[in-house]
């Protein structure tokens, strides 16, 4: 397939279908958004990813219009969104909490946005059809909320937001209470709607493999910020701060001091070792303080000293956490740090190569670890 | 399982005789053949049919259920509208102290607000007859409408009404094709609360009533006061059960409805770890 890469936040000449601009949020004297300015594009999965209460919720309630911008502005299409009520927006929301109307079935349900648009009779009754059997819920149309499941409802939910066919549709946790494979096909059947629909999706989620899975780019924030935003291949390989790489997917952080060597820099971690070397394109000048950042997956677990690694060190297996599909090692260098590496289990448990208190050699390239700025 | 001791049920039996017994004593003479109250003369329902031959007390059952009725659904009416304002309005200017102002009513003597509302009548020139007596009870009655339809829509989910809004509802739609039929047990329950408060009402009315409308508690008050008549006994026999079929009913709806929404609601949003 040759397809171009739908990528239009590196294309100078697209406009944004949501602007934020220098939009801040207070409750009080409470800063809940901090001068945020973010553009998101149509067509776009864009994923919402932080803490618990970094405001998450917050900018999605604003894009629907459920809460007031305190300064700043937020355009959607162009248009100003300031003082233009939810009911006036093409935007629909999927709620935290469902919200679907408990004295409706749920085609009732499904069907409330499209009468509210006087649409002829007809056409909302094949529009409710094509809802449920889109989300597979065609046996309980005629049933009340509170007759089927949880994982149903969130369907209906689901069904209710997409019926309209809005350009912009808000997922606040949308499948936070499903258990995992139903998360999956949901998550599968999202990204069908999207890519079928052309819709414009932000959600928030607090999944990171969700993120991961469905996002065209991921948002990650921090009490009111957006600390980086980059496709979920970048975000995870190329995160821009120590914060970012360790909220998403599990890190090892080394501090140390980096002085350039090359095309990337030596880093100093503990007296009488070997620098670590680190090809990177970050600059933090000739000689600054620093972060090593180094996936454990990146890690290799040796016996002997490998003779090619561009970096090893010795260490001491304190733990080990077994997956199934993988092993993570807790190894202990010289100087107390702590380090992970992970290997896949090609053989059976009781011959695994390593066990605990062995003493053995972690080695890793030279562009598998990332250099930050401490 | 708490014993059974005597003196429980001792004090239980004098607790209810002590509240029923006077009832009990009134229905039984209701159904009594003989004219003198006092005396028991057999079983007969022959006071039911003079009862309806009785064109002033029939007269007055006619305003007083029709007061009743208008009252009470404008009581509804206005009590959900300040019940929904009050819990919904945000924090506006004052907002504490009308909450406060809307349940000083209820512990308000009725005598006083009685009077005063005479005096409103009289200063505005109001002529009273069954008018001022409907407008009199929508007064007093909506605070108690207003407090049952306020405590169920604390515990309404907000998200419902958002929803509806996101929907492409106006605020007023919103309200009448959500908020409204989710409430709707918890108005009818206030609706029957003020019925029953407006069929009772004896010192409101009499401050208000005047000569064109006289209600059965004043008729009846008037004409006991010219002797006990056994038609008196089986008038308030039919009233008290009037009066227990709607508290009845207005408490089961009310339960029932709640029992069920909040478990519908409770299902309908989802369960979070
Ligand atoms: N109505 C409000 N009044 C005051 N503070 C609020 C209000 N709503 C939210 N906040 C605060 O704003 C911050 C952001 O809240 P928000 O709901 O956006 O968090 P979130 O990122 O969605 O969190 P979570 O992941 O737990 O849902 C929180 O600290 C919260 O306490
Ligand atoms: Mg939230």
């Amino acid at each position: 397939m040759a397809e171009t890469a739908f990528a239009p936040w590196n294309d100078e000449s697209a406009t944004p279908l949501i602007q934020f601009k220098n939009v801040t949020k207070r409750y009080g004297d409470f800063v809940a958004i901090d001068n945020l300015t973010q553009d998101i594009y149509a067509e776009e999965f864009f994923a919402l990813l932080g803490p618990s209460g970094c405001g998450k919720t917050t900018m999605m309630r604003m894009l629907g219009g459920f809460e007031t911008v305190t300064e700043g502005q937020i355009l959607i299409a162009g248009q100003d969104m300031n003082n233009v009520p939810p009911n006036k927006r093409a935007v629909n929301m999927m709620f935290q909490s469902y919200a679907l109307f408990p004295h409706l079935t749920i085609s009732e349900n499904i069907a409330f946005g499209l009468k509210r648009e006087g649409k002829p009779k007809p056409e909302i009754d094949a529009r409710v059809d094509e809802m449920l059997r889109l989300t597979r819920l065609e046996k309980f149309a005629k049933r009340k909320p509170h007759q089927i499941s949880g994982g149903q409802r969130q369907r209906v939910a689901l069904a209710r937001s997409l019926a309209k066919a809005p350009k912009l549709l808000l997922l606040d946790e949308p499948l936070g209470a499903l258990d995992k494979k139903l998360r999956q096909d949901t998550q599968f059947e999202l990204m069908d709607i999207q890519e079928k629909t052309g819709t414009t999706f932000v959600i928030v989620t607090h999944d990171q493999e969700e993120a991961m899975t469905v996002a065209s780019r991921v948002a990650v924030m921090d009490e009111g910020q957006i600390i980086q935003v980059a496709t979920p291949a970048d975000i995870y390989e190329r995160p821009n701060s120590v914060y970012v790489a360790d909220f998403i997917g599990d890190v090892n952080i080394i501090n140390g001091h980096a002085t350039r060597a090359g095309d990337g820099y030596d880093v100093t971690y503990a007296e009488g070792t070997a620098p670590l070397h680190a090809k990177t394109s970050n600059d933090l000048g000739n000689s600054a303080k620093c972060a090593l950042a180094i996936r454990p997956e990146k890690v290799s677990i040796t016996a002997q000293k490998p003779s090619k690694a561009a970096n090893t060190v010795k260490g001491k297996i304190i733990d080990i956490a077994y997956l199934g599909n993988l092993s993570t090692y807790h190894v202990e260098l010289a100087n107390g740090q702590m380090m992970k590496a992970q290997a896949a289990n090609t053989r059976r448990l009781e011959r695994r190569a390593f066990t605990w208190e062995d003493s053995v050699w972690l080695s890793w390239t030279d562009t598998a670890a990332i250099v930050l700025e401490a | 399982m708490r014993r059974f001791t005597w003196f429980n049920a001792t004090s239980l039996t004098l607790g209810f005789v002590f509240l029923y017994l006077p009832m009990v004593i009134l229905v039984i003479y209701s159904f009594n053949a003989s004219k003198l109250v006092t005396v028991w003369a057999g079983f007969s329902t022959k006071w039911y049919g003079t009862l309806f031959q009785n064109e002033a007390f029939l007269d007055a059952a006619w305003v007083t259920i029709k007061v009743a009725v208008v009252s009470s659904t404008f009581a509804a009416v206005l009590g959900t509208m300040a019940a929904y304002v009050l819990v919904r309005g945000g924090r506006f200017m004052g907002r504490t102290l009308f909450s406060g102002m809307i349940y000083a009513p209820l512990v308000m003597p009725e005598v006083i607000t009685g009077l005063s509302l005479l005096l409103l009548f009289i200063g505005i020139g109001f002529d009273r007859g069954m008018m001022t007596i409907i407008l009199a009870h929508t007064t007093f009655s909506m605070c108690y409408v207003s407090v049952v339809v306020s405590s169920r829509l604390v515990s309404f989910d907000r998200s419902l009404e958002e929803a509806a809004l996101d929907l492409g509802c106006s605020p007023f739609e919103a309200f009448r094709l959500v908020t409204l039929p989710v409430i709707a047990p918890a108005v009818i329950s206030g609706w029957l609360l003020a019925f029953t408060l407006s069929l009772d009402d004896l010192v409101i009315a009499s401050f208000t009533s005047g000569p064109s409308a006289t209600t059965l508690p004043i008729k009846i008050y008037s004409a006991v006061r010219l002797g006990v008549s056994p038609e008196i006994n089986a008038l308030s026999t039919m009233m008290i059960s009037i009066v227990t079929v709607g508290v009845i009913s207005a408490s089961l709806i009310s339960k029932r409805a709640a029992v069920r929404q909040q478990r519908e609601e409770r299902a309908a949003e989802r369960i979070d770890d």
